[in-house]
This record gives C-alpha cells, sequence and structure tokens, in this order.
C-alpha cells in the first residue's frame, strides 16, 4: 500500500512539474529561447491568488481568475520589454536577459511582499479519499492537480493542432523566415505564445502551493529548474513529451526519496538526466531535427 | 557619436553602483543615548536575520534587544549602551558584510548572530578582530570552537571570545533525549532532519549517540536539504510505516509546519517533539494553528510564567511590538543585561579598545563569581569552553498556545 501511495504522491508531484514544464515548452518550441523567468511567474501567480483570497476575501475560483488575469498581462509585458527588442540578437543575450528577469521578479517580490513565508490556504476545499480503511489516502489537490495537468495538456494538443492560431504556432516553430513570408504575423503569434504560457504559470503557482503550502519569493525557482529539466527529459519543444517527463520526474523523485536515500533523491533525478540524454539526446519523445548545412 | 553613448553608458553604470551602496545605509535602526557628558556610552552591534526565510527571529531578538537597551539606559547607571542591529537575512555573507558594517560603526561588543549558520562565518571574524561577541541563539559548536566533533576530532579551534546564551546543539539534542526517556513520550522514534543545515545536523548527531545510550529505539532517520523542503510524504510514509510513535524534529518551523500539515494527509498522527528552532511556528502568517496542536519542544523560556521579570518583559513587549516574544527574545534581552552586568562588574567604560573591553568581559563570564539570573534560566554559569549552563524547560502546544509541560 506503501507503494501505491509513493505512486499518486510521485504522479501528483509530477503533474505540478509537467504543468510548468508545459510553460517552458511551449516558449522554446515557438520562440526556440529558455524563459527562465518563468518558474518567478509561478510565484508571482500564487501571491497575486493568495493576496486576493486573504485580505480581499475572494472566492478561490475568483482569485485563481484573478491570478491568471495577472499573470497573462506580466508574461506579454515582460515578453514586450525585455525580450522582444532582442529578437534578432544572438540566443545568449536572451539567456542572460531572462536570468536577469527572474532576478528582478524575485527582488521585487521580495520589497512587496517581504521574505517571512506565507501560509496558502488550500483552493481546493473538499475532504481526502480515504481508502481501503484508511491506509491510503488521497489528498483532494493530487486529484485537482493531475486532471488539470490532463485538460491542459488535451486543450494545448487541441489549440495548436485546431485552431488558426496552433497552426501559425506550429509553422514559426518550423521556420519562422518562411512563415513571416506566408503572412504570418511573427511577433503576435510569440507574444499569444506567452501569454499562454504565464496563463499556466498561474495555474500551476495555485496548485503547487495548494499542496506545499509555503510561499515565500523564492518559491518558484526550485520547482522552475526541476520543471525544466523535466521538459528536457521528456522532449522540449513536444507536448506530450512535456508532460511525460514531468510525471516521470515526479514519481523517479518520490520513490528514489522512499526507496534508496532522501539525501541523495536530487543526485539521483538529475543522473537519471543524464542517461536519458545520453541514450536519447532530444529527450524521451522529442523529435529528431537535421540541420541542413 | 558611439564614443559619447559609451560614456553615457559607463557615466549611467556608475551612478546606479553609487546608488547601491548608499541603498545599504539606509533602513539600519539605532537606538540608545548620544554620549551625554559622565556616563560612557559603549556601542553595542547586533545582528540577525530580520528579513528572509528566518525573520521572525531577527525581529524578535531586535525587539527584545531595544526594550533591553532603553531599560538599561533609563537607569541611573555608569554603564550606558547605544545599538545598531543590522539585518542578514541569515545569509553567512550578508552577515560577514554586516558585521563589516557595524565595525566601521564602531561597535564595542557584538551581540549576535541569531542563526547559526551565518554566526560560524561572524564568529571567527570576530575572533581575530578580538571583539567580545554573545550570541542569544546559534546553538552550534562550530559557533564558540574547541569541541569534539561526532569522530571526536576538533576540527575548528577554540574561538576565544565567543560566548552563547543558548544551549549547543549538542546539549540540546542530549536533553531532548534524556527528556523524551525520562517523561517516556515515546519507545520508536523517527527523525527528520535538514542535512544540509548545521544546526539540524548537530543536533540529530547527538539526539541518536544519547539516544542509544539510554536505550530508545530509532526507528527511521530520514533527511531533506534546503533544496528539496517541499514534499515530506516519503518520509513520513517511512516513519508511519515503521510504527513510529514520536517524530523528533530537529529543524526550523517552516520546513515543519509543512511535515505537520502532510503528516495530517496521510492520517499519521504521532507525538511530534521539536527544539528551539520549532518556536515561532505559531505566528507564521494564514497558519492553522490546529495542525501544531500538541507539539513539543524544548526551549529555556515561557512567555507564560508568572514571575515578575518575564511579566515585565512580556507586557512591555506587547505593548512596544505587539504579539507575545518567543525565547529568542528572551535570549536577547538576557545577553544585554549579561553584558550590562558584567560591564558594571569590571568597570568597563567606553573609551576602551574593543579587545580591552572583550578581556574584560571573558574574565568576567569565566570567573566563578560569575552568575547571571534572568529570563531563560536562574543561576547560569559560563565556561571557557564558551558554553552556558542553565536547565532547559518543556514546552507544550495547546489551544494555539505555549504551555508549559
Amino acid at each position: 500500500m506503501t507503494f501505491v501511495s509513493n505512486l499518486i504522491n510521485g504522479i501528483s508531484l509530477g503533474s505540478v512539474y509537467a504543468i510548468i514544464a508545459l510553460g517552458y515548452t511551449m516558449v522554446y518550441g515557438i520562440a526556440k529561447m529558455l524563459n527562465f523567468a518563468h518558474g518567478d511567474v509561478i510565484m508571482v501567480g500564487a501571491y497575486a491568488s493568495y493576496c486576493t483570497m486573504i485580505y480581499l476575501n475572494w472566492h478561490p475560483l475568483l482569485s485563481i481568475l484573478f491570478s491568471i488575469v495577472v499573470c497573462t498581462i506580466l508574461g506579454v509585458v515582460i515578453e514586450a520589454f525585455a525580450y522582444k527588442p532582442l529578437r534578432r540578437a544572438g540566443s545568449l543575450a536572451v539567456l542572460i536577459t531572462a536570468i536577469g528577469v527572474s532576478y528582478l521578479l524575485q527582488n521585487a517580490a521580495l520589497l512587496i511582499w517581504g521574505s517571512t513565508p506565507k501560509i496558502f490556504t488550500s483552493v481546493v476545499n473538499i475532504k481526502p479519499l480515504s481508502l481501503f480503511g484508511g491506509k491510503l489516502t488521497i489528498t483532494a489537490e493530487s486529484i485537482v492537480t493531475v486532471a488539470a495537468c490532463v485538460l491542459i495538456m488535451i486543450g494545448l494538443t487541441l489549440f495548436t493542432q485546431k485552431t488558426k492560431m496552433g497552426k501559425a504556432m506550429r509553422a514559426v516553430s518550423e521556420d519562422k523566415d518562411a512563415a513571416e513570408l506566408m503572412g504570418v504575423n511573427v511577433n503576435t503569434t510569440i507574444s499569444t505564445t506567452f501569454a499562454i504560457g504565464s496563463a499556466l504559470a498561474a495555474v500551476a503557482g495555485v496548485l503547487l502551493c495548494s499542496a506545499y503550502p509555503t510561499l515565500v519569493p523564492t518559491t518558484g525557482s526550485m520547482p522552475g529548474i526541476k520543471a525544466f529539466t523535466a521538459a528536457v527529459f521528456g522532449g522540449i519543444g513536444s507536448i506530450p513529451g512535456t508532460m511525460l517527463g514531468g510525471i516521470l520526474l515526479g514519481i523517479i523523485e518520490i520513490f528514489s526519496k522512499s526507496y534508496i536515500s532522501t539525501s541523495l533523491s536530487d543526485a539521483i533525478v538529475f543522473a537519471v538526466l543524464i542517461i536519458v540524454l545520453l541514450v536519447k539526446p532530444t529527450g524521451i519523445l522529442g523529435k529528431k531535427v537535421t540541420e541542413k548545412v | 557619436m558611439k564614443k559619447f553613448t559609451r560614456i553615457i553608458c559607463v557615466m549611467l553604470a556608475l551612478v546606479m553602483a553609487l546608488a547601491c551602496f548608499s541603498g545599504c545605509k539606509s533602513g539600519d535602526t539605532q537606538t540608545g543615548s548620544d554620549g551625554s557628558t559622565g556616563t560612557s556610552t559603549i556601542k553595542i552591534g547586533g545582528i540577525g536575520p530580520t528579513t528572509g526565510k528566518a525573520a521572525l527571529y531577527g525581529q524578535a531578538v531586535k525587539n527584545a534587544a531595544e526594550i533591553a537597551v532603553e531599560e538599561i539606559n533609563a537607569k541611573d547607571s555608569s554603564v550606558k549602551f547605544e545599538l545598531k542591529f543590522e539585518d542578514d537575512e541569515n545569509d553567512p555573507e550578508k552577515s560577514t558584510n554586516a558585521y563589516n558594517n557595524l565595525k566601521d560603526w564602531g561597535m564595542q561588543i557584538l551581540c549576535g548572530t541569531v542563526t547559526t549558520q551565518p554566526c560560524i562565518a561572524v564568529s571567527s571574524e570576530a575572533n581575530n578582530d578580538k571583539i567580545f561577541t554573545l550570541t542569544p541563539s546559534a546553538s552550534s559548536t562550530d559557533v564558540i570552537g574547541g569541541q569534539p566533533d561526532a569522530d571526536g576530532n576538533v576540527t575548528i579551534q577554540r574561538k576565544d571570545t565567543i560566548y552563547q546564551m543558548c544551549f549547543t546543539d549538542p546539549n540540546q539534542g542530549t536533553a531532548s533525549a534524556q527528556y523524551i526517556k525520562e517523561q517516556n513520550l515515546g519507545t520508536k522514534i523517527a527523525v527528520i532532519y535538514n542535512n544540509s543545515d548545521a544546526y539540524s545536523t548537530g543536533i540529530y548527531q547527538k539526539f541518536s549517540a544519547e539516544a542509544e545510550k539510554l536505550g530508545l529505539d530509532i526507528v527511521s532517520v530520514n533527511t531533506f536539504t534546503d533544496d528539496s523542503d517541499n514534499d515530506f510524504k516519503p518520509q513520513l510514509n517511512d516513519a508511519k510505516s515503521k510504527g513510529a510513535d514520536l517524530l523528533f524534529l530537529p529543524i526550523y518551523y517552516t520546513p515543519a509546519s509543512l511535515i505537520l500539515k502532510q503528516a495530517k494527509e496521510i492520517s499519521y498522527a504521532p507525538k511530534f517533539f521539536g527544539v528551539d528552532g520549532m518556536d515561532g511556528i505559531l505566528s507564521l502568517e494564514n497558519f492553522d494553528t490546529s495542525l501544531a496542536e500538541g507539539v513539543m519542544l524544548l526551549t529555556p523560556f515561557t512567555a507564560d510564567a508568572t514571575d515578575d521579570l518575564t511579566k515585565n518583559f512580556v507586557t512591555k513587549y506587547q505593548e512596544k511590538y505587539g504579539g507575545i516574544p518567543n525565547q529568542f527574545a528572551a535570549d536577547m534581552y538576557d545577553c544585554i543585561y549579561a553584558i550590562y552586568e558584567a560591564c558594571i562588574n569590571q568597570g568597563v567604560t567606553s573609551d576602551m579598545t574593543a579587545e580591552e573591553i572583550s578581556q574584560k568581559l571573558i574574565a568576567e563570564f569565566t570567573s566563578s563569581d560569575f552568575t547571571f539570573s534572568g529570563l531563560t534560566g536562574e543561576n547560569m554559569t559560563w565556561s571557557d569552553s564558551g558554553e552556558v549552563s542553565k536547565a532547559p524547560k518543556g514546552m507544550v502546544i495547546k489551544n494555539g498556545e505555549y504551555v508549559g509541560m
């Protein structure tokens, strides 16, 4: 029964990683840049939801919507001011800018909310599910997180496959210049991608803090790095791959904590990443792209 | 034109750099009289995390120091204090910077730092500079040095000018094991500790050694690090499956609050036993205090004690800052008063150098005549190892308040 309980914990933790990782993947797949500020957008989302819920007594659902709006605007603003001017610059310049934005957000949060931890009230107000006479307990947060993750993945896949904007995104992702020649507005497409990625970050932030309720300005950074790992692990740029990577990462983390060593769990997670990348450099479900010279 | 832009850029960069430095100076606090004639005002520095994850400790300590200094300066006495308290965000590097700032200010005695990791760094500096240091709450033996580690080797030499007001980690670990045995609190014990933190690891090592001696059965030992302090369910499941009826948590209150929540989620309800790092859990913003119901901790101070000294301190603290002072505040209050008494006994004056003061205070603290009674204990004494000797008290959380056991 401990095994099942560990498995469920792993899937639940992995689903949070997966939702965060989807944000990385969307942006990387379309704009070909690593948005290292993504983890900190999550933190802002969690604070936005916390403040409206605690100080203004808003309904949890309303506070999630508010947090999505805040993060979407934040994502688009960051893109417009920090990344758009660098669109023709080298990828290294954009990467450093992203790290800069990440620190800017963390320190701004430190100024606004201080660094005393806040205890996040779970947005899921349902009793945990108790099975087999109390031997197995599944928290409502776990169920909601996994469900949200699956829904988001299906939604994103449909969006990129069926809608006009989705097609534009795939076109930009394959060849930016050719897409531009075909009349796709590259700038709008990339901004939309950032908007979607940041909206996902808000959902991830609320779910992350519902499950693990201490909220500090650095809350997003470690899950952000793990989610980035998950995205690379599953194949960055591929939506199902990213989700698979996230969930596998969560399961590996919890299992190595439970069965091998609590001290070595992070080392094991990253060792698995190295092995996967040695065997399959594009990640589990990543597509192999041959560079034409 | 290009050259001109470049010059502008360099100038702007310089202006920004200067703005950074000037920013550091603001936000300091100073209390105390400004050297009126006839009395000598000794400059005391304090360092602690008034922001950051351990902010509750730093703020409490700062508040208590201000109360103590204010009281002393109101007395008709030859010794007056001037206090300057700097923030270190519980970061060794920032703490060392804060220390250097205080030295530039002319600090003669240091009361700090509050947390262990920064104090290990700062205490070495203070020892090199021969500044007398009394830390309210940094409890590792690495702070004072000269103590054998788990293998019996002394890796850090004794830092002669460093003294502690709180118990050392080994003493906390040993005292916890003894307390659990004496009060018969548990037969099968599980431990979760932070192995990236010297404080937590130090307590655990001595606890496990003492538990073995006393015949306590430790069935499950698990760790976490500062980077993986989110999910404790594997650790808790392990403790649960091995049937542990007492969970010993030698950690700070932030991860402890998560452990309490997740234990409830997997319906695991052992007795929880913490050390002084657990103090403060009830003041976390928006924390569901019912989770902490029945949590026990060893700490030298109870705010609900009925002696005059405690009552006076708690009332003043509530009036000035709101909230109930924790044991860190009490430790700091005692630090200032212990230094005050020692200064009077030795006739310390403000025109002495930090090194002269430090020689006099060390002589006083280690002399067999010097005993100090304060909020955190009666008749405390210090040996030249820097450790304090006093008796711990057990506390338990009932209805969202700390109550003596």
